[in-house]
């Protein structure tokens, strides 16, 4: 599968779906003008590589920011997560947020609650 | 002519003074787009780095911020009668003082909204922070995307970003369409 690679800017954030590296991950900012368009070829991409997933998944996402829009498409993404999961695949969502921002991190503690997948919060300085 | 600009240039200097005195760092009047958004909300985080705002109200203020002047990009309704009013625009406005920021929209709304809006309104008002939370929770679940992207979440959010009542107001325009003002105000630490 050709690989996803996107540069964040000030209102988008940089998403990186690499199969062959084995490597994923969403990060910066995410308040995009039009959520679904910058989301929909995200998920597409993801339930084609949740027919064929690597053995093990690790999905990082390290937001600084998102807006309520995105929240919404956060979550979709991690439903195709939980979807490859179920399939009985390996992965591991990890949650990465600043040590100071409790409510990133509280938003990554109801994402655990809403989707059934293995989730690590991991605090950064 | 003359007098005319001179009586122009003295008004800027009341609204000048009027500013100050309710201490409006930024006032809007127009069409808010994702660019007015992208322009408003880096502004604010310049000036609250200048001042050494802590971070998490930085992060708060930003925020409200968004989620305002996306409410009114996306749900700011068309009034085809009077002109000044139309979808997409609205009046934004930032004030701060020693104790708080507080950020204040308003838009023109279909009368025949307002029961609905009032009603979802009260009922966020009411509720503590656990009832916000699972109100979430179940929202970004069950609800689906509105034509134009909002999710529905703008209001819950801010009420749980700031622990503060959503304060509204509808001022009747007409028979079909009133104002809506929101104010919502964030403590500085």
């Amino acid at each position: 599968m050709e690989a996803i690679k996107i540069k964040g800017t000030e209102d988008t954030p940089t998403v990186i779906f690499d199969a062959a590296e084995n490597y994923f991950e969403i990060s910066g900012r995410s308040l995009p003008e039009d959520v679904t368009s910058f989301y929909g070829p995200l998920l597409s991409w993801l339930s084609e590589y949740a027919k064929q997933p690597n053995p093990k998944t690790v999905f990082n996402f390290k937001l600084e920011y998102f807006n309520t829009a995105s929240s919404k498409l956060i979550l979709d993404v991690l439903m195709k997560l939980e979807e490859i999961s179920r399939a009985g695949h390996e992965v591991l969502v990890k949650w990465h947020y600043p040590e100071d921002d409790e409510d990133m991190q509280e938003a990554g503690n109801e994402y655990a609650d809403i989707v059934e997948v293995p989730f690590e919060l991991v605090a950064y300085s | 002519m003359f007098k005319d600009s001179k009586g122009f240039l003295e008004f800027v200097y009341e609204f000048y003074k009027t500013m100050k005195a309710h201490e409006i760092s930024l006032v809007y009047e127009g069409e808010i787009t994702h660019q007015i958004t992208k322009a408003f909300t880096s502004l604010a985080e310049s000036n609250m780095a200048k001042e050494e705002e802590s971070g998490s109200v930085q992060r708060k203020v930003f925020h409200v911020m968004v989620e305002c002047l996306q409410n009114i990009s996306k749900h700011a309704d068309e009034a085809t009668d009077n002109d000044f009013l139309y979808s997409g625009r609205g009046i934004f406005m930032v004030s701060k003082n020693q104790s708080e920021y507080t950020v204040t929209t308003g838009n023109a709304i279909d009368n025949s909204k307002i029961p609905e809006m009032r009603e979802m309104l009260e009922r966020i008002n009411a509720m503590s922070k656990e009832e916000l939370n699972e109100l979430y929770k179940k929202q970004i679940k069950e609800g689906r995307l509105s034509e134009k992207g909002g999710a529905g979440l703008g209001f819950i959010d801010i009420k749980r970003k700031t622990g503060r009542p959503l304060e509204y107001h509808f001022l009747p325009i007409n028979d079909n369409i009133s104002f809506f003002l929101l104010t919502s105000s964030i403590p500085r630490e």
